[in-house]
Protein backbone atom coordinates (compact mmCIF):
# COMPACT_ATOMS: atom_id res chain seq x y z
CA UNK A 1 0.00 0.00 0.00
CA UNK A 2 1.31 3.59 -0.82
CA UNK A 3 1.21 5.84 2.57
CA UNK A 4 2.02 9.00 1.04
CA UNK A 5 -1.23 9.24 -1.44
CA UNK A 6 -4.15 8.67 0.11
CA UNK A 7 -7.45 6.43 -1.40
CA UNK A 8 -10.48 6.34 0.11
CA UNK A 9 -11.45 2.80 1.08
CA UNK A 10 -14.47 1.76 -0.39
CA UNK A 11 -16.44 1.45 2.58
CA UNK A 12 -15.80 4.85 3.47
CA UNK A 13 -16.90 6.16 0.27
CA UNK A 14 -20.04 3.23 0.86
CA UNK A 15 -20.98 5.04 3.96
CA UNK A 16 -20.84 8.61 3.38
CA UNK A 17 -23.11 7.81 0.35
CA UNK A 18 -25.32 6.13 3.08
CA UNK A 19 -25.24 9.01 5.22
CA UNK A 20 -25.94 11.25 2.48
CA UNK A 21 -28.46 9.30 1.27
CA UNK A 22 -30.70 8.32 4.26
CA UNK A 23 -29.95 11.87 5.63
CA UNK A 24 -31.69 13.36 1.59
CA UNK A 25 -34.57 11.36 2.16
CA UNK A 26 -35.44 12.38 5.72
CA UNK A 27 -35.31 16.31 4.71
CA UNK A 28 -37.16 15.34 1.98
CA UNK A 29 -39.78 13.88 4.59
CA UNK A 30 -38.98 16.67 7.07
CA UNK A 31 -40.45 19.11 4.51
CA UNK A 32 -43.22 17.23 3.66
CA UNK A 33 -44.56 16.46 7.13
CA UNK A 34 -43.51 19.81 9.32
CA UNK A 35 -47.01 21.50 9.28
CA UNK A 36 -47.19 25.06 10.62
CA UNK A 37 -49.31 26.09 13.79
CA UNK A 38 -50.35 29.41 12.34
CA UNK A 39 -51.68 30.80 15.82
CA UNK A 40 -48.61 30.48 17.79
CA UNK A 41 -46.63 32.18 14.57
CA UNK A 42 -44.77 29.22 13.90
CA UNK A 43 -45.07 28.59 9.74
CA UNK A 44 -44.95 25.69 8.18
CA UNK A 45 -41.58 24.08 7.02
CA UNK A 46 -39.92 26.39 9.83
CA UNK A 47 -38.53 23.38 11.97
CA UNK A 48 -37.34 21.94 8.52
CA UNK A 49 -35.49 25.43 7.13
CA UNK A 50 -34.17 25.46 10.74
CA UNK A 51 -32.39 22.17 10.47
CA UNK A 52 -30.85 22.67 6.97
CA UNK A 53 -30.03 25.68 8.10
CA UNK A 54 -28.50 24.63 11.67
CA UNK A 55 -26.61 21.40 9.63
CA UNK A 56 -25.45 23.82 6.65
CA UNK A 57 -24.01 26.69 9.80
CA UNK A 58 -22.25 23.68 11.96
CA UNK A 59 -19.96 22.29 9.30
CA UNK A 60 -19.31 25.42 7.49
CA UNK A 61 -18.11 26.73 10.81
CA UNK A 62 -16.05 23.57 11.56
CA UNK A 63 -13.92 24.06 8.00
CA UNK A 64 -13.64 27.56 9.07
CA UNK A 65 -11.97 26.32 12.79
CA UNK A 66 -10.12 24.04 10.85
CA UNK A 67 -9.16 26.79 9.16
CA UNK A 68 -8.54 28.89 11.48
CA UNK A 69 -6.49 26.62 13.19
CA UNK A 70 -4.24 26.04 9.95
CA UNK A 71 -4.04 29.68 10.42
CA UNK A 72 -3.10 30.07 14.13
CA UNK A 73 -0.19 27.24 13.50
CA UNK A 74 1.77 29.11 10.85
CA UNK A 75 1.32 32.53 12.95
CA UNK A 76 2.30 30.77 15.87
CA UNK A 77 5.44 29.04 14.18
CA UNK A 78 4.29 25.96 15.55
CA UNK A 79 6.07 23.02 14.69
CA UNK A 80 4.19 19.88 16.70
CA UNK A 81 1.44 19.94 14.15
CA UNK A 82 3.14 19.70 10.98
CA UNK A 83 2.66 16.26 10.31
CA UNK A 84 -0.70 16.51 10.48
CA UNK A 85 -1.19 19.72 8.24
CA UNK A 86 -2.42 17.99 5.60
CA UNK A 87 -5.54 17.01 7.26
CA UNK A 88 -6.19 20.29 9.01
CA UNK A 89 -6.24 21.55 5.71
CA UNK A 90 -8.46 18.63 4.14
CA UNK A 91 -10.88 19.40 6.98
CA UNK A 92 -10.64 23.21 6.36
CA UNK A 93 -11.73 22.24 2.22
CA UNK A 94 -15.33 21.77 3.40
CA UNK A 95 -15.41 25.16 3.73
CA UNK A 96 -16.59 26.59 0.13
CA UNK A 97 -19.50 23.83 0.04
CA UNK A 98 -20.54 25.08 3.83
CA UNK A 99 -20.97 28.35 2.82
CA UNK A 100 -22.61 27.74 -0.26
CA UNK A 101 -24.90 26.35 1.71
CA UNK A 102 -25.62 29.33 3.87
CA UNK A 103 -25.41 31.50 0.65
CA UNK A 104 -28.34 29.51 -0.70
CA UNK A 105 -30.71 29.82 2.34
CA UNK A 106 -29.92 33.23 2.76
CA UNK A 107 -31.40 34.25 -0.94
CA UNK A 108 -33.86 31.56 -0.67
CA UNK A 109 -34.76 33.96 2.98
CA UNK A 110 -34.10 37.50 1.49
CA UNK A 111 -35.17 37.10 -2.47
CA UNK A 112 -37.59 34.05 -2.15
CA UNK A 113 -38.96 34.30 0.99
CA UNK A 114 -39.09 30.64 1.31
CA UNK A 115 -38.17 30.49 5.20
CA UNK A 116 -38.95 32.40 8.07
CA UNK A 117 -35.37 31.66 9.85
CA UNK A 118 -34.61 35.35 9.93
CA UNK A 119 -37.52 37.86 10.88
CA UNK A 120 -35.81 41.03 9.75
CA UNK A 121 -36.03 39.54 6.00
CA UNK A 122 -39.58 39.69 6.33
CA UNK A 123 -40.71 42.70 4.26
CA UNK A 124 -42.16 45.62 5.77
CA UNK A 125 -40.81 44.97 9.18
CA UNK A 126 -39.92 48.27 9.00
CA UNK A 127 -42.64 50.27 7.52
CA UNK A 128 -45.02 51.45 10.12
CA UNK A 129 -47.41 51.20 7.78
CA UNK A 130 -47.46 47.25 7.19
CA UNK A 131 -49.25 44.63 9.80
CA UNK A 132 -46.12 43.30 9.76
CA UNK A 133 -44.24 46.64 11.51
CA UNK A 134 -41.21 45.59 14.42
CA UNK A 135 -40.52 48.99 15.70
CA UNK A 136 -37.27 47.19 17.34
CA UNK A 137 -36.28 45.64 13.54
CA UNK A 138 -37.02 48.71 12.46
CA UNK A 139 -34.26 50.93 14.62
CA UNK A 140 -31.98 47.96 13.73
CA UNK A 141 -32.54 47.97 9.90
CA UNK A 142 -29.66 49.97 8.79
CA UNK A 143 -27.43 47.23 9.92
CA UNK A 144 -29.45 44.81 7.66
CA UNK A 145 -30.81 45.21 4.22
CA UNK A 146 -27.88 45.74 2.06
CA UNK A 147 -25.26 46.69 4.70
CA UNK A 148 -25.44 43.16 5.89
CA UNK A 149 -25.28 41.70 2.21
CA UNK A 150 -22.12 43.19 1.81
CA UNK A 151 -20.91 42.22 5.06
CA UNK A 152 -21.82 38.66 4.43
CA UNK A 153 -20.37 38.63 0.74
CA UNK A 154 -16.90 39.76 2.36
CA UNK A 155 -16.80 37.27 5.03
CA UNK A 156 -17.29 34.31 2.75
CA UNK A 157 -14.89 35.59 -0.18
CA UNK A 158 -12.08 36.79 2.53
CA UNK A 159 -12.15 33.57 4.41
CA UNK A 160 -12.15 31.38 1.18
CA UNK A 161 -9.47 33.49 -0.55
CA UNK A 162 -7.22 33.15 3.23
CA UNK A 163 -7.91 29.49 3.09
CA UNK A 164 -7.44 28.66 -0.57
CA UNK A 165 -4.13 30.50 -0.30
CA UNK A 166 -2.81 29.09 2.36
CA UNK A 167 -3.61 25.64 0.99
CA UNK A 168 -2.22 26.92 -1.95
CA UNK A 169 1.24 27.89 -0.95
CA UNK A 170 1.45 24.63 0.86
CA UNK A 171 1.26 22.75 -1.93
CA UNK A 172 3.30 24.84 -4.66
CA UNK A 173 5.95 24.50 -1.41
CA UNK A 174 6.20 20.58 -1.95
CA UNK A 175 6.26 21.06 -5.78
CA UNK A 176 9.73 22.50 -5.20
CA UNK A 177 12.32 19.75 -5.08
CA UNK A 178 13.83 22.32 -1.99
CA UNK A 179 12.83 25.41 -1.09
CA UNK A 180 15.50 26.94 -0.14
CA UNK A 181 14.31 30.02 1.79
CA UNK A 182 11.32 28.62 3.04
CA UNK A 183 10.08 30.89 1.05
CA UNK A 184 6.44 29.70 0.53
CA UNK A 185 6.46 29.00 4.48
CA UNK A 186 7.23 32.54 5.28
CA UNK A 187 4.18 33.62 2.78
CA UNK A 188 2.31 31.59 4.87
CA UNK A 189 3.44 32.88 7.91
CA UNK A 190 2.45 36.09 6.99
CA UNK A 191 -1.07 35.00 5.28
CA UNK A 192 -1.73 33.31 8.62
CA UNK A 193 -0.97 36.07 10.59
CA UNK A 194 -3.33 38.77 8.63
CA UNK A 195 -5.84 36.00 8.97
CA UNK A 196 -6.36 36.02 12.27
CA UNK A 197 -6.20 39.66 12.37
CA UNK A 198 -9.05 39.35 10.16
CA UNK A 199 -10.67 36.48 11.89
CA UNK A 200 -10.63 37.87 15.03
CA UNK A 201 -13.52 40.35 14.05
CA UNK A 202 -14.91 38.40 11.04
CA UNK A 203 -15.81 35.40 13.50
CA UNK A 204 -17.84 37.62 15.74
CA UNK A 205 -19.47 39.76 13.56
CA UNK A 206 -20.60 36.94 11.38
CA UNK A 207 -22.15 35.58 14.40
CA UNK A 208 -24.29 38.52 15.41
CA UNK A 209 -25.02 38.64 11.64
CA UNK A 210 -26.16 35.10 10.80
CA UNK A 211 -26.78 33.57 14.66
CA UNK A 212 -27.86 36.30 16.76
CA UNK A 213 -29.68 37.66 14.01
CA UNK A 214 -32.52 35.11 14.24
CA UNK A 215 -32.96 36.23 17.70
CA UNK A 216 -33.62 39.98 16.23
CA UNK A 217 -34.55 41.52 19.13
CA UNK A 218 -31.91 39.75 21.53
CA UNK A 219 -27.97 41.47 21.56
CA UNK A 220 -25.00 39.79 23.80
CA UNK A 221 -21.44 40.36 22.95
CA UNK A 222 -20.53 37.47 24.05
CA UNK A 223 -21.69 35.19 21.37
CA UNK A 224 -19.16 35.43 18.98
CA UNK A 225 -16.85 33.84 20.98
CA UNK A 226 -19.46 31.46 21.97
CA UNK A 227 -20.08 30.47 18.77
CA UNK A 228 -15.88 30.49 17.73
CA UNK A 229 -15.33 28.35 20.72
CA UNK A 230 -17.65 25.95 19.36
CA UNK A 231 -16.72 25.53 15.98
CA UNK A 232 -12.97 25.64 17.26
CA UNK A 233 -13.57 22.17 19.51
CA UNK A 234 -15.92 20.62 16.55
CA UNK A 235 -13.15 21.36 14.52
CA UNK A 236 -10.50 19.74 16.43
CA UNK A 237 -12.49 16.82 16.97
CA UNK A 238 -12.88 16.59 13.45
CA UNK A 239 -9.12 16.26 12.78
CA UNK A 240 -8.34 13.96 15.75
CA UNK A 241 -10.79 11.31 14.62
CA UNK A 242 -9.61 11.93 11.05
CA UNK A 243 -5.82 11.30 11.96
CA UNK A 244 -6.55 8.63 14.30
CA UNK A 245 -8.72 6.65 11.60
CA UNK A 246 -5.85 7.27 8.80
CA UNK A 247 -3.18 6.08 11.48
CA UNK A 248 -5.16 2.99 11.72
CA UNK A 249 -5.83 2.48 8.45
CA UNK A 250 -1.68 2.71 7.93
CA UNK A 251 -1.20 6.05 6.88
CA UNK A 252 0.53 8.81 9.01
CA UNK A 253 2.70 6.03 10.49
CA UNK A 254 5.09 8.90 11.41
CA UNK A 255 2.78 10.71 13.25
CA UNK A 256 4.08 10.47 17.12
CA UNK A 257 2.20 9.59 20.15
CA UNK A 258 2.93 12.79 21.45
CA UNK A 259 0.92 14.89 18.38
CA UNK A 260 -2.30 12.87 18.93
CA UNK A 261 -1.24 14.05 22.66
CA UNK A 262 -0.92 17.43 21.88
CA UNK A 263 -4.44 17.43 20.05
CA UNK A 264 -6.14 15.76 23.26
CA UNK A 265 -4.97 18.55 25.10
CA UNK A 266 -6.47 21.17 23.14
CA UNK A 267 -9.37 19.26 22.92
CA UNK A 268 -9.56 19.20 26.63
CA UNK A 269 -8.56 23.46 26.24
CA UNK A 270 -11.08 24.27 24.18
CA UNK A 271 -13.92 22.06 26.18
CA UNK A 272 -13.32 24.68 29.02
CA UNK A 273 -13.52 27.59 26.12
CA UNK A 274 -16.53 26.82 25.35
CA UNK A 275 -17.92 25.92 28.74
CA UNK A 276 -16.45 29.50 30.15
CA UNK A 277 -17.90 31.63 27.30
CA UNK A 278 -21.02 29.49 27.24
CA UNK A 279 -21.49 29.70 31.07
CA UNK A 280 -20.11 33.83 31.12
CA UNK A 281 -23.24 34.35 28.81
CA UNK A 282 -25.85 32.65 31.10
CA UNK A 283 -24.31 34.04 34.32
CA UNK A 284 -24.05 37.73 33.44
CA UNK A 285 -27.96 37.71 31.72
CA UNK A 286 -28.81 35.99 35.03
CA UNK A 287 -27.22 38.12 37.18
CA UNK A 288 -28.26 41.66 35.54
CA UNK A 289 -31.95 40.39 35.09
CA UNK A 290 -32.50 42.65 31.98
CA UNK A 291 -35.91 41.17 30.56
CA UNK A 292 -34.54 42.12 26.95
CA UNK A 293 -31.83 40.18 27.20
CA UNK A 294 -33.59 36.86 29.46
CA UNK A 295 -35.98 36.65 27.09
CA UNK A 296 -33.15 34.24 25.29
CA UNK A 297 -32.56 32.43 28.31
CA UNK A 298 -36.45 32.08 29.71
CA UNK A 299 -37.52 30.52 25.92
CA UNK A 300 -34.76 28.05 26.17
CA UNK A 301 -35.41 27.19 30.31
CA UNK A 302 -38.77 27.16 29.37
CA UNK A 303 -39.47 24.58 26.42
CA UNK A 304 -35.58 23.67 25.66
CA UNK A 305 -34.81 22.33 29.30
CA UNK A 306 -33.29 18.99 28.08
CA UNK A 307 -31.36 20.17 25.21
CA UNK A 308 -29.87 22.71 27.23
CA UNK A 309 -28.85 20.81 30.59
CA UNK A 310 -27.48 17.82 27.43
CA UNK A 311 -25.85 20.41 26.33
CA UNK A 312 -24.07 21.32 29.12
CA UNK A 313 -22.85 18.13 30.81
CA UNK A 314 -22.20 16.41 27.34
CA UNK A 315 -19.87 19.48 26.35
CA UNK A 316 -18.09 20.07 29.97
CA UNK A 317 -18.58 17.64 32.63
CA UNK A 318 -18.04 14.83 30.29
CA UNK A 319 -14.94 16.13 28.44
CA UNK A 320 -13.89 17.34 31.76
CA UNK A 321 -13.45 13.78 33.43
CA UNK A 322 -12.71 11.79 30.47
CA UNK A 323 -9.98 13.78 29.10
CA UNK A 324 -7.89 15.15 32.17
CA UNK A 325 -5.62 12.41 32.81
CA UNK A 326 -2.80 11.97 30.09
CA UNK A 327 -3.12 8.27 29.83
CA UNK A 328 -6.64 9.09 28.38
CA UNK A 329 -5.52 11.88 26.08
CA UNK A 330 -2.73 9.14 24.86
CA UNK A 331 -5.56 6.30 24.07
CA UNK A 332 -6.56 6.50 21.22
CA UNK A 333 -9.82 4.66 21.47
CA UNK A 334 -10.55 7.00 24.09
CA UNK A 335 -9.89 10.37 21.94
CA UNK A 336 -12.07 8.93 19.22
CA UNK A 337 -15.03 8.55 21.85
CA UNK A 338 -15.15 11.08 23.83
CA UNK A 339 -14.74 13.38 20.39
CA UNK A 340 -17.80 11.55 18.76
CA UNK A 341 -20.01 12.31 21.68
CA UNK A 342 -18.88 16.26 22.10
CA UNK A 343 -19.14 16.07 18.62
CA UNK A 344 -22.96 15.20 18.41
CA UNK A 345 -22.72 17.44 21.79
CA UNK A 346 -21.72 20.31 19.96
CA UNK A 347 -24.20 20.09 16.88
CA UNK A 348 -26.97 20.08 19.61
CA UNK A 349 -25.48 23.06 21.24
CA UNK A 350 -26.39 24.43 17.27
CA UNK A 351 -29.71 23.36 17.49
CA UNK A 352 -29.84 24.56 20.83
CA UNK A 353 -28.71 28.10 19.89
CA UNK A 354 -30.79 28.40 16.50
CA UNK A 355 -34.62 26.55 17.38
CA UNK A 356 -35.93 28.53 19.93
CA UNK A 357 -35.10 31.66 17.72
CA UNK A 358 -37.16 30.45 14.65
CA UNK A 359 -39.48 27.33 16.16
CA UNK A 360 -39.83 28.45 19.93
CA UNK A 361 -42.32 27.40 21.75
CA UNK A 362 -43.73 24.50 19.73
CA UNK A 363 -40.44 22.74 20.18
CA UNK A 364 -41.27 19.14 20.63
CA UNK A 365 -37.78 17.86 21.59
CA UNK A 366 -34.90 15.92 19.24
CA UNK A 367 -36.03 13.61 16.67
CA UNK A 368 -35.13 12.30 13.40
CA UNK A 369 -35.71 15.48 11.98
CA UNK A 370 -32.12 16.88 13.48
CA UNK A 371 -30.43 13.67 13.39
CA UNK A 372 -31.50 12.81 9.79
CA UNK A 373 -29.86 16.63 9.09
CA UNK A 374 -27.11 16.04 10.08
CA UNK A 375 -26.60 12.68 8.87
CA UNK A 376 -26.72 14.44 5.19
CA UNK A 377 -24.46 16.65 6.15
CA UNK A 378 -21.61 14.50 8.08
CA UNK A 379 -22.09 12.61 4.75
CA UNK A 380 -21.54 15.35 2.35
CA UNK A 381 -18.42 16.53 4.76
CA UNK A 382 -17.05 13.31 5.23
CA UNK A 383 -17.14 12.89 1.30
CA UNK A 384 -15.39 16.37 0.70
CA UNK A 385 -12.57 16.07 3.34
CA UNK A 386 -11.78 12.46 2.11
CA UNK A 387 -11.72 13.78 -1.61
CA UNK A 388 -9.64 16.47 -0.34
CA UNK A 389 -7.00 14.31 0.98
CA UNK A 390 -6.84 12.46 -1.91
CA UNK A 391 -5.69 15.41 -3.67
CA UNK A 392 -1.72 15.90 -2.09
CA UNK A 393 0.78 13.60 -0.90
CA UNK A 394 -0.05 13.13 3.54
CA UNK A 395 3.34 14.10 4.09
CA UNK A 396 4.69 17.77 3.98
CA UNK A 397 7.74 17.54 1.76
CA UNK A 398 8.91 21.26 2.24
CA UNK A 399 8.20 22.77 6.12
CA UNK A 400 11.04 23.80 8.05
CA UNK A 401 9.94 21.89 11.43
CA UNK A 402 9.19 18.87 9.86
CA UNK A 403 12.04 17.57 11.37
CA UNK A 404 10.87 18.85 14.86
CA UNK A 405 7.53 17.25 14.27
CA UNK A 406 8.97 14.18 13.49
CA UNK A 407 10.78 13.88 16.26
CA UNK A 408 8.23 15.37 18.21
CA UNK A 409 8.10 13.85 21.88
CA UNK A 410 6.42 15.79 25.18
CA UNK B 1 30.63 -0.74 53.74
CA UNK B 2 30.44 -0.55 49.85
CA UNK B 3 32.34 2.21 48.23
CA UNK B 4 30.28 3.71 45.06
CA UNK B 5 32.37 6.13 42.46
CA UNK B 6 30.91 9.56 41.23
CA UNK B 7 31.11 9.77 37.30
CA UNK B 8 31.02 12.61 35.32
CA UNK B 9 30.24 11.72 32.05
CA UNK B 10 30.35 15.18 29.95
CA UNK B 11 29.05 15.40 26.17
CA UNK B 12 28.86 18.21 23.45
CA UNK B 13 25.66 17.40 22.31
CA UNK B 14 22.34 16.06 23.10
CA UNK B 15 22.11 13.30 20.54
CA UNK B 16 25.32 10.96 21.87
CA UNK B 17 24.64 11.41 25.36
CA UNK B 18 20.53 10.36 25.18
CA UNK B 19 22.39 7.17 23.22
CA UNK B 20 24.45 6.64 26.09
CA UNK B 21 21.22 6.77 28.57
CA UNK B 22 19.52 4.27 26.30
CA UNK B 23 22.77 1.81 26.35
CA UNK B 24 23.78 2.82 30.00
CA UNK B 25 20.20 1.39 30.94
CA UNK B 26 20.04 -1.33 28.63
CA UNK B 27 23.73 -2.51 30.22
CA UNK B 28 21.22 -2.31 33.77
CA UNK B 29 23.06 0.61 34.99
CA UNK B 30 21.11 3.17 37.11
CA UNK B 31 21.55 6.32 35.96
CA UNK B 32 20.91 9.15 39.15
CA UNK B 33 21.07 12.40 37.48
CA UNK B 34 21.57 14.29 34.11
CA UNK B 35 22.80 17.50 34.05
CA UNK B 36 21.43 19.39 29.93
CA UNK B 37 22.14 23.38 29.14
CA UNK B 38 17.83 22.90 28.12
CA UNK B 39 14.97 20.79 28.82
CA UNK B 40 14.86 18.03 26.53
CA UNK B 41 11.35 16.71 26.22
CA UNK B 42 10.43 12.81 27.15
CA UNK B 43 14.11 12.55 28.39
CA UNK B 44 12.24 11.24 31.44
CA UNK B 45 11.54 7.85 30.14
CA UNK B 46 14.76 7.79 28.81
CA UNK B 47 16.53 7.80 31.93
CA UNK B 48 13.88 6.17 33.37
CA UNK B 49 12.21 8.47 35.97
CA UNK B 50 9.34 7.74 37.38
CA UNK B 51 6.25 9.43 36.15
CA UNK B 52 5.82 12.85 38.07
CA UNK B 53 2.66 12.89 40.91
CA UNK B 54 2.43 16.51 40.40
CA UNK B 55 -0.78 15.99 38.52
CA UNK B 56 -2.22 14.13 41.85
CA UNK B 57 -0.89 16.63 44.00
CA UNK B 58 -2.54 19.81 41.96
CA UNK B 59 -5.82 17.81 41.80
CA UNK B 60 -5.94 17.36 46.06
CA UNK B 61 -4.68 21.03 45.49
CA UNK B 62 -7.44 21.94 43.30
CA UNK B 63 -10.22 19.79 45.24
CA UNK B 64 -9.27 21.96 48.47
CA UNK B 65 -9.94 25.18 46.76
CA UNK B 66 -13.08 24.39 45.86
CA UNK B 67 -13.84 23.03 49.11
CA UNK B 68 -12.76 26.42 50.55
CA UNK B 69 -14.21 29.00 48.67
CA UNK B 70 -17.65 26.84 48.73
CA UNK B 71 -17.37 27.13 52.48
CA UNK B 72 -16.50 30.37 52.83
CA UNK B 73 -18.87 31.77 50.42
CA UNK B 74 -21.50 29.36 52.27
CA UNK B 75 -20.46 30.95 55.81
CA UNK B 76 -20.11 34.42 54.69
CA UNK B 77 -23.53 34.87 52.27
CA UNK B 78 -25.54 31.89 52.83
CA UNK B 79 -24.97 31.20 56.95
CA UNK B 80 -23.81 34.30 58.73
CA UNK B 81 -25.57 37.07 56.57
CA UNK B 82 -27.77 36.35 53.54
CA UNK B 83 -28.16 38.93 51.39
CA UNK B 84 -30.22 39.74 48.55
CA UNK B 85 -28.21 41.14 45.65
CA UNK B 86 -30.20 42.00 42.34
CA UNK B 87 -32.98 39.66 43.82
CA UNK B 88 -31.16 37.03 44.16
CA UNK B 89 -31.85 35.63 47.55
CA UNK B 90 -29.06 33.60 49.16
CA UNK B 91 -31.26 31.71 51.64
CA UNK B 92 -30.06 28.76 50.19
CA UNK B 93 -26.56 28.20 48.76
CA UNK B 94 -28.20 26.23 45.25
CA UNK B 95 -30.34 30.03 44.83
CA UNK B 96 -27.57 31.83 43.50
CA UNK B 97 -24.74 29.01 42.64
CA UNK B 98 -24.07 30.66 39.27
CA UNK B 99 -22.95 34.00 41.20
CA UNK B 100 -20.51 31.58 43.20
CA UNK B 101 -19.08 29.47 40.73
CA UNK B 102 -16.47 32.56 39.58
CA UNK B 103 -15.04 32.47 42.76
CA UNK B 104 -15.12 28.53 43.13
CA UNK B 105 -13.02 28.44 39.71
CA UNK B 106 -10.58 31.29 41.30
CA UNK B 107 -10.27 29.82 44.44
CA UNK B 108 -9.35 26.25 42.63
CA UNK B 109 -6.84 27.80 40.03
CA UNK B 110 -5.42 29.68 42.90
CA UNK B 111 -4.75 26.86 45.45
CA UNK B 112 -3.69 24.20 42.51
CA UNK B 113 -1.01 27.26 40.92
CA UNK B 114 -0.07 28.03 44.15
CA UNK B 115 0.15 24.51 45.82
CA UNK B 116 2.36 22.99 42.97
CA UNK B 117 4.90 25.73 42.67
CA UNK B 118 4.98 25.56 46.45
CA UNK B 119 5.74 21.87 46.21
CA UNK B 120 8.02 21.98 43.67
CA UNK B 121 9.73 24.48 45.08
CA UNK B 122 9.91 22.45 48.47
CA UNK B 123 10.76 18.79 47.13
CA UNK B 124 13.46 20.33 44.52
CA UNK B 125 15.15 22.38 47.94
CA UNK B 126 15.15 25.62 46.09
CA UNK B 127 14.17 28.26 49.02
CA UNK B 128 16.00 31.21 49.90
CA UNK B 129 19.45 31.03 50.23
CA UNK B 130 20.62 27.56 48.99
CA UNK B 131 23.37 27.23 46.92
CA UNK B 132 23.67 25.64 43.60
CA UNK B 133 23.88 22.24 43.43
CA UNK B 134 25.13 21.64 40.07
CA UNK B 135 28.06 19.11 40.11
CA UNK B 136 29.24 20.76 36.72
CA UNK B 137 28.96 24.65 35.76
CA UNK B 138 29.56 23.92 32.26
CA UNK B 139 26.24 22.23 31.67
CA UNK B 140 24.41 25.42 32.44
CA UNK B 141 26.68 26.91 28.89
CA UNK B 142 26.78 23.81 26.10
CA UNK B 143 27.56 20.64 28.25
CA UNK B 144 25.63 18.01 28.91
CA UNK B 145 26.89 15.53 32.06
CA UNK B 146 25.23 12.10 33.06
CA UNK B 147 26.21 11.59 36.22
CA UNK B 148 26.49 8.31 37.96
CA UNK B 149 27.04 6.40 41.05
CA UNK B 150 28.65 3.00 40.64
CA UNK B 151 30.56 0.25 42.01
CA UNK B 152 33.70 -0.72 41.11
CA UNK B 153 33.02 -3.25 38.16
CA UNK B 154 29.99 -1.35 37.31
CA UNK B 155 31.80 2.27 36.51
CA UNK B 156 34.48 0.54 34.33
CA UNK B 157 31.65 -1.55 32.08
CA UNK B 158 29.82 2.18 32.21
CA UNK B 159 33.01 3.80 31.18
CA UNK B 160 33.43 1.70 28.17
CA UNK B 161 30.14 2.41 27.21
CA UNK B 162 30.10 6.26 27.46
CA UNK B 163 33.48 6.14 25.25
CA UNK B 164 31.45 4.78 23.06
CA UNK B 165 28.65 6.74 22.56
CA UNK B 166 31.88 9.51 22.16
CA UNK B 167 31.52 11.04 25.34
CA UNK B 168 34.07 14.24 25.81
CA UNK B 169 35.29 13.76 28.83
CA UNK B 170 35.27 11.18 31.60
CA UNK B 171 35.21 12.54 34.85
CA UNK B 172 35.86 10.59 38.72
CA UNK B 173 35.18 12.97 40.78
CA UNK B 174 36.10 10.75 44.39
CA UNK B 175 34.08 8.45 46.02
CA UNK B 176 30.86 7.61 47.79
CA UNK B 177 30.71 5.34 51.47
CA UNK B 178 27.44 3.77 51.18
CA UNK B 179 25.76 2.12 54.34
CA UNK B 180 24.83 -1.68 53.38
CA UNK B 181 21.05 -2.32 53.75
CA UNK B 182 19.75 -4.73 56.37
Amino acid sequence: MNTEIFTIPSKAKMASFILMGLGLVSIICMFMMDKGNEAEHYHAGTRAWSNVFAGSFFFAALALGAAFFLGLQYAAEAGWSTTIKRVIEAVAMYLPWGLSFLMLLFILGQFLHAHHIYHWMQPGVADPTSEHYDAVIAGKIGYFGVFWWVRTILYMVGWTWFTMKLRKNSLDADKLEIDVNNSFHWKNVKLGAWFMVVFAVTSSTATWDWIMSIDTHWFSTMMGWYVFSGMWISALVAITVLVIWLKKLGYLEYVTESTIHDIGKWMFAISFLWTYLYFSQFMLIWYANIPEEVIYFQTRWESYKTLMWTVFFVNFSFPMIMLMSRDCKRNFFFLMFVGTIIFIGHYLDVIMIVMPGTVGHSWTGLSWMEFGTFFFFLGLFIYVVLNALTKAPLRVKNHPFLQEALHHTT
Amino acid sequence: MATKQIIHGIFGDEVPMLEACKKLRAAGIRINDVFTPMPIHGIDAIIGLPRTRMAICAFIYGITGTSLATLMMWYMMVSDWPNDIGGKPTWAYYMAVPAFIPITFEATVFCAAHGMALTYLLRCWLIPGTKAKNPDPRTTDDKFMIYLELKEEQAKKAESILKECGVEEVNFKGTLQIEPKH
